[in-house]
């Protein structure tokens, strides 16, 4: 792959990168989240096009329409989420789309030949060294780890010559890690190059013979695994930062107003004050999001004490909102906003009371309050009528913060708050977030999986790695390269 | 500060109007060119008042149920379980009146309506099974109550005024519709106001339009869900009590499939089966188009099986058009 860029609007998630595997080869692609590691694989497996650059495969072009154009010519990705037929058998499944027939092949109504079916599985499993996992057993019925080898059997049954592992190992247990690093080296015996994607840095040191990285959609480096040190890989993924973006107002942090004692889950110790913002770091799937929406009555609490101000216990988000605790969701299509509603019944959505006497609501009421914000925050449309999905990312989360606004909470839940939106809406968000903060009552509990926002916005930083939350220290005493180390267990 | 939000407001409200008007057009052209083209079939009769007041009469039971079949639907959920309420509403009716007066009687069916949508939605809240499927169920089981309560048989209930509530107007009986039309309208615009102008109604909107986004907004999904099925349910009682009113028997039988021609008023209405869209002038122009066509198939004559026809074609175009219509709005 060569000079591959791609844009989404007008950020540039790609810009330039250069990336090679070869045969008999284990390549690791390492990078910070958003750091266009999944977009240059959607890439390469044909799920999204380039706006610029080539690619080639033993010499050839290489510009797969769909991913099944890119399967046959031998690139196959296996996913964080296995994409089997749990129903199927596990042979079904793996000359699935490629069923051999009896007699000619092309015949709509051809019939399934089951003893080729059997012979093509049966090899298939034997190349990954596992000739005991029964073809004729339902594929839901197997082991996590099991089903992982279905699926690798799977692409090399169509004859795959690039396997694209992605966060391989996020769904096995330890054992099960040691067990796929060896069927990993028995491909690569073979002559099949590997790309392989993880944030453990660890991981990349045992599997891999090279690594490539990626930082902001370009290439930041690239060597031989065994010659270079955890830290220098580290050091290549974190970059410099941006300076400027984060504005810095002078914060006084008073009483506590969110306290957490053993919650689990998350196994979070933290006390939250007024007139401080802590951030959370961690990578994704350790855990962060799950402590947020435990604490905001989305999921439930299994163990531990939670305080906010004099209210202790679960609560629901009805109550989270009472108690004047709101939450700004990671998923703004799916949960942080409902597009097919308009800017003003999605910012007033959590406390209709004020708009009408009684139970009545006006909405010429909640047209006006949201017409405030709209103007306060800048956000970009034509009326507060206008339904959200109408709008751009970075104006859509306007509207979700200004739905914390509108409320008046004082603790305000932050999660990935600037995800996918533009670097001037980021910068409105984070001097908002300090000039809240900045007024000595309110306080933010902040998820971001973007160091330097971390560092720039929060007063104080907590590590959740593997479902465990650690102590909340001081921003000065953390560098990007402390908390990704710790982050991804490198530190131990 | 101020005069930006006045400005702001009045563009807001503006463009209200104009939305408004946008959602409903569709539904209400299609009510006049329908009711233009039997017209013109019909000849001039068609539009005499006698003849408008047969088709009002006509549409009053499917449009009560309908009415809060379009607050369900707003809110993302369905009720199969209508038409075996009207049913029990008839039979409920028709029992409590040889022991009671008629208010009294009607007050009891729409209860005994409310409580069969209080199952509904406790069942859905609880076992969190899809609403389709709970009133699935309890549209056999309510059925099946209906006819165990009246034994297998037509109820005979003494005549009241109750039987009254749908008799025509014409020879100059009063208010110059019949009391069950006047009743009609004020629901219609009882339930409108609930739906635009309440926390309840934009709860319903909000759940329609994104379940999840609502739970993080703090509105309590189970108590919500629970409300709208039982006005649902105590609505569909009450289309019962008309039923009852045209009858003048309790008659466990009646209504069979009467809920897809509610669920097709509010789809024609433009209501969507996924949530978070529909209207009560939508859902009443929806189910008044039903009744032009079946009556001026009638009338002029032509048989049953081309009125299914044609209100099949129209509920498929009506739905057809207005997802046309939706993704061209989509488009930037």
């Amino acid at each position: 792959m060569r000079g591959v860029s791609r844009r989404f609007g007008a950020t540039f998630a790609l810009d330039g990168v250069d990336f090679a595997v070869h045969g008999g080869e284990v390549c690791a692609l390492v990078g910070q989240n958003g750091a266009g590691k999944s977009t240059l694989m959607a890439i390469l497996a044909g799920a999204l096009a380039p706006d610029a650059g080539e690619m080639r495969i033993d010499g050839a072009p290489y510009a797969p329409r769909d991913p099944l154009a890119a399967r046959r010519a031998g690139v196959a990705m296996i996913h964080q989420e296995l994409s089997l037929a749990p129903h199927l058998t596990v042979m079904e499944n793996i000359v699935l789309g490629a069923e051999p027939v009896r007699g000619g092949a092309g015949r709509v109504l051809a019939v399934v030949d089951r003893a080729r079916m059997r012979e093509t599985a049966e090899a298939a499993l034997a190349q990954v060294g596992h000739r005991d996992i029964p073809p004729d057993q339902p594929v839901g019925d197997l082991a996590p780890a099991a089903q992982q080898l279905v699926e690798i059997a799977r692409a090399l049954a169509s004859g795959c010559r690039v396997l694209v592992l992605d966060e391989p190992t996020s769904s096995l247990a330890h054992g099960d890690v040691r067990l796929l690093f060896e069927r990993i080296a028995r491909l690569k015996s073979q002559g099949i190059a590997i790309v392989y994607i993880s944030h453990f840095i660890e991981e990349v040191k045992a599997v891999s013979d090279r690594f490539v990285v990626l930082r902001d959609g370009r290439n930041a480096g690239g060597g031989i695994t065994s010659t270079t040190a955890a830290e220098d890989i580290v050091g290549l993924m974190v970059g410099r930062r941006l300076d400027g973006l984060y504005p810095r107002g002078q914060r006084t942090p008073g009483e506590v107003i969110l306290e957490l004692d053993g919650v689990v889950p998350g196994a979070a110790t933290l006390a939250l004050r007024r007139g401080e913002v802590v951030g959370i770091a961690g990578l994704i799937g350790a855990g962060r999001t799950r402590l947020l929406r435990a604490i905001f009555g989305l999921e439930p609490i299994r163990s531990g004490r939670l305080a906010v101000g004099a209210f202790t216990g679960a609560a629901e988000p009805h109550g989270r909102w009472r108690q004047a605790v709101g939450m700004l969701s990671e998923d703004r299509g799916g949960e942080g906003l409902a597009p097919g509603m308009s800017i003003a019944d999605n910012m007033t959505l959590t406390r209709l009371s004020p708009f009408g006497p009684a139970f009545t609501v006006m909405p010429a009421r909640q047209e006006s309050a949201a017409a405030h914000w709209i103007d306060r925050l800048g956000i970009r449309c034509d009326s507060p009528r206008q339904a959200v999905a109408q709008l751009s990312g970075g104006n859509q989360q306007k509207v979700a913060v200004g739905r914390l606004l509108q409320h008046d909470v004082d603790v305000l839940i932050l999660d990935e708050p600037t995800r996918g939106i533009d670097v001037v809406s980021k910068a409105q968000i984070y001097e908002l977030i300090d000039r809240l903060v900045g007024g000595g009552t309110k306080a933010a509990l902040l998820v971001s999986s973007y160091l330097p926002e971390l560092l720039g916005v929060c007063d104080r930083i907590a590590v959740m790695a593997r479902g465990r939350l650690g102590a909340a220290r001081p921003v000065d005493e953390w560098t990007e390269h402390s908390l990704l180390m710790e982050a991804s267990g490198a530190a131990s | 500060m101020d005069r930006a939000l006045a400005v702001d407001g009045s563009v807001g409200r503006r463009f209200v109007g104009a939305r408004r008007l946008a959602n409903e057009r569709g539904v209400l052209l299609g009510l006049a060119i329908v009711t233009l083209a039997f017209g013109a079939l019909v000849g001039p009769q068609f539009f005499a008042a006698a003849n408008l007041e047969l088709m009002a009469r006509q549409t009053v039971i499917v449009c009560v149920a309908a009415l809060g079949m379009t607050m369900i639907i707003v809110s993302g959920g369905i009720d199969l379980s209508v038409g075996s309420i009207v049913a029990l509403a008839t039979v409920v009716t028709a029992l409590l009146l040889r022991h009671m007066g008629p208010l009294a009687a009607a007050g009891g069916a729409v209860a005994a309506g409310a409580l069969c949508g209080a199952l509904n939605g406790i069942l859905i809240t609880r076992l969190r099974v899809v609403p389709f499927i709970v009133t699935l169920g309890t549209m056999l089981l309510v059925r099946g109550a209906a006819k165990g309560l009246a034994d297998e048989r037509r109820i005979e209930a003494p005549t009241t005024w109750l039987n009254d509530l749908l008799r025509t107007a014409q020879g100059g009986g009063g208010w110059l519709l019949p009391s069950g039309i006047w009743l009609t309208l004020v629901l219609a615009a009882m339930v409108a106001f609930t739906l635009d102008y309440t926390r309840f109604g934009r709860h319903l909107f909000a759940i329609g339009s994104s379940e999840r986004t609502a739970r993080l907004c703090g509105v309590r999904i189970d108590r919500t869900k629970l409300a709208v099925y039982i006005c649902g349910a105590a609505l569909a009682a009450l289309s019962g009590v008309l039923q009852f009113s045209k009858l003048s028997v309790g008659d466990p039988t009646v209504a069979q499939g009467l809920e897809l021609d509610v669920i097709a008023a509010v789809i024609i209405g433009g209501g969507s089966l996924l949530g978070g869209r529909g209207s009560v002038a939508g859902t009443i122009a929806g189910a008044a188009i039903m009744a032009v066509i079946q009556i001026g198939c009638s009338q002029q004559g032509l048989p049953n099986w081309v009125q299914q026809i044609v209100t099949g074609a129209i509920i498929v175009f009506a739905v057809g058009l207005d997802r046309w219509r939706q993704a061209a709005l989509a488009r930037p």
